[in-house]
């Protein structure tokens, strides 16, 4: 059976990913700082789908222990999904530099140094999956969140360029980037409901993405347009508004 | 978020701030910070039993911890919802041990609530199956507690609506099946007495029900069907079934998109309709195999129902008389008829004994009908409280929106002994509902 290692798996878009991936029948490997938070949901997916899953401490801003995490794994994965990220607190991060480092660090160069290790073995093997869960908040700054999206924005570059180098190599990459999700990340913003999506039916875009080896996808598909709107607005009347 | 719930009868509906959690840090966080919160699943009972200003929900805690499918014992986290566990179980021979008519229900409501089915008679209520649950408790303490371990607790917890804190955790039995498919007959009665003389005769059936058509009068007052049923066996199953006895072809779902004008549901459609449903049994028995989930829950196979009664939305009104005391029955069936309120669904079921503190069911016959809400309906549905009580008999409170405090402390026996083991596990009134405080439990 194929292997997906799931990154940051903690969180709520996590399981249900882990749980879309296992109903087709990947083993799933679950990497989080807390590992002790995981043992329900592996226990979860092996008693749901009948996969093999197991659980390992992975901390994104640990960037010397990335290199020893991968290689203790059990077996390398053929899917690898990074799904970290912190939103933080944009007001706290601009004059805060603990707050901005730890967003910068978890979205971007946390994802930047496991991915690299990640991609190496990958480009050696000449197979394997890359999935980056990048967001739609790093197409174009915005005074409510400019620190998470310039980071974001940075993430999607570097998947970008992985695609150009892996792509010689027989390696898939994907960008992901997710609008709205029913989330505990979002559970304090006020989102419009019709354009909210659940974490399932991101997963599933997802899965489908992996398997049609598409390139960059939007989730729900909508934002691809949303954001064609956002990213056409002229500056001189886009930094008049309050977004 | 702030955002406006109901339960499943659309009414009342308020506004809430909910939070969700997957991991046992995050409720307790949130508990810690707030004064009070009341535990919500699915939302699937009908009044304001999970309705508060802060409510915490359960369904991203969803886990499967264990399933012994040699010995059929599961353990799971409590926001989980019985249609996933029948996806798990059923195809490993396994079935719930006991079940509402909705799947779309969480364990942790299913425990709250102490549920019954179909199978009451033979197999008690829900709360009969657990092995053992954590709940957190008011002084932010988890408690694990067993008909053994922390008996109050747990007897307090077992229809307890979630007064005496969260729960999180629960082990239960499993019920053995060897097929999915479910051996019916349905037998028509002409009227009530015929109804309940051919429940007398069928009790040996682990299933019973009955369907009520209740504007009717006369001769044929109280007609309806009996429907019973046993877990079918492999032989009985037909050459395709018995291919994958266990195993359910995937249906579509129907489902009604909004909320219909309210007028769709009046007394000439539910006429039409109960004419149409006791007509279309053109014999007097009829038995057929059919799967478990049209046996079980027939109305999830049509999405969002509740939106049929309109945006005001509707009371589930259910009752249970003691055993002898079923004249009570015609009384208020006769009120019913008489005030010309007929009610969409009308089910009958028979209670086998019930050993426990503050659940719903006793020995006797259960009545549970719809009604939309509107003016005058609530004053209506006082005078059959007092029927009710005349009769020794009581309301479901996961069905109820607007039963009168004295009512329910007039008609459950240990009103009182409930109250006194919520003050010890929930000193504070950390856990309160609408529904709590109409009732005086945490007022």
């Amino acid at each position: 059976m194929p292997t997906v290692l799931i990154l940051g798996a903690g969180s709520d878009m996590a399981v249900a990913i882990a749980r879309q991936f296992a109903s087709n029948k990947f083993d799933i490997q679950l990497a989080a700082r807390n590992v002790a938070s995981l043992s329900a949901l592996e226990q979860d997916l092996q008693i749901r789908y009948g996969v093999t899953a197991s659980s390992h401490t992975f901390d994104a801003t640990d960037f010397t222990g990335h290199a020893a995490f991968y290689t203790a794994l059990p077996q390398p994965p053929d899917v690898t999904i990074s799904v970290f990220g912190y939103l933080g607190s944009q007001e706290r991060g601009q004059s805060d530099w603990n707050e901005a480092a730890r967003i910068l660090h978890t979205n971007y160069t946390g994802a930047v140094s496991v991915l690299n290790i990640i991609a190496d073995e990958y480009a050696a093997r000449g197979a394997g999956t890359i999935v980056g869960i990048s967001s739609v908040a790093g197409e174009r700054g915005r005074l409510s969140n400019y620190l998470y999206g310039s980071a974001k924005a940075g993430f999607t570059a570097y998947l970008s360029g992985l695609r150009n180098r892996l792509a010689h190599k027989g390696v898939h990459v994907l960008t992901v980037k997710p609008g709205f999700v029913y989330t505990r990340m979002t559970e304090n913003m006020k989102t419009p409901a019709p354009l909210t999506a659940q974490p399932q039916d991101v997963a599933k875009d997802i899965y489908n993405a992996v398997k049609a080896k598409k390139n960059v996808i939007y989730t729900r598909w909508f934002w691809r347009y949303i954001m064609l709107i956002i990213k056409s607005i002229p500056e001189g009347i886009f930094k008049k508004l309050k977004l | 978020m702030e955002k406006r719930l109901a339960n499943w009868g659309n009414y009342p509906a308020m506004s809430c701030d909910e939070t969700t959690f997957s991991q046992e840090e995050q409720v307790q966080d949130f508990i810690s910070t707030h004064s009070s919160v009341i535990a919500r699943g699915n939302g699937r009972c009908y009044g304001d039993a999970s309705l508060a200003q802060h409510s915490v929900s359960t369904l991203k805690y969803d886990k499967v911890l264990a399933f012994d499918t040699t010995n059929g014992v599961f353990e799971c986290q409590s926001g989980i919802t019985l249609d996933q566990i029948l996806d798990i179980i059923v195809p490993q021979g396994w079935f719930l041990p006991v079940t509402p008519g909705t799947k779309f229900i969480t364990v942790g409501g299913a425990v709250a609530s102490d549920v019954h089915g179909k199978n009451h008679h033979v197999d008690g209520s829900f709360s009969g199956h657990i092995i053992d649950m954590d709940v957190i408790t008011g002084n932010k303490e988890t408690i694990t507690c067993s008909a053994s371990i922390h008996p109050d607790l747990f007897w307090a917890t077992c229809g307890g609506m979630g007064l005496t804190g969260i729960i999180t955790r629960v082990r239960f039995g499993l019920k053995k099946i060897n097929t999915a498919y479910i051996r019916q007959k349905q037998i028509k009665a002409q009227n009530l007495e015929d109804l309940i003389r051919l429940f007398e005769e069928y009790k040996d059936y682990t299933y019973s029900m009955a369907w009520i058509d209740c504007l009717q009068k006369g001769d044929s007052f109280g007609r309806g069907i009996l429907i019973v049923g046993e877990h079918a066996t492999p032989e009985e199953l037909n050459e395709q079934q018995r291919k994958a006895p266990l195993q359910l072809a995937a249906k579509r779902k129907l489902s009604v998109p909004f909320n219909l004008p309210s007028f769709v549901l009046n007394t000439l459609t539910v006429k039409a309709f109960n004419w149409l449903y006791y007509l279309k049994n053109t014999k007097r028995e009829i038995n057929n195999i059919i799967p478990y989930e049209p046996f079980f829950y027939p109305l999830d196979a049509i999405l969002h129902w509740n939106r049929g009664y309109g945006k005001a939305g509707f009371v589930q009104y259910q009752f249970v008389l003691p055993l002898e005391k079923k004249e009570g029955l015609i009384a208020i069936l006769q009120k019913i008829s008489d005030a010309g309120l007929g009610s969409f669904l009308a089910v009958l079921k028979i209670f086998g004994k019930q050993d426990s503190l503050i659940s719903f069911p006793m020995e006797g016959y259960t009545l549970a009908l719809d009604f939309p809400v509107r003016k005058g309906l609530f004053e209506f549905l006082d005078k059959l409280d007092e029927i009710v009580l005349q009769y020794g008999g009581r309301l479901y409170l996961s069905k109820d929106a607007r039963m009168k405090q004295e009512v329910f402390w007039q008609s459950y026996p240990n009103a009182q002994k409930f109250a006194d083991i919520i003050k010890t596990y929930n000193g504070t009134k950390l856990f309160r509902s609408v529904q709590s405080d109409r009732l005086l439990l945490t007022e």
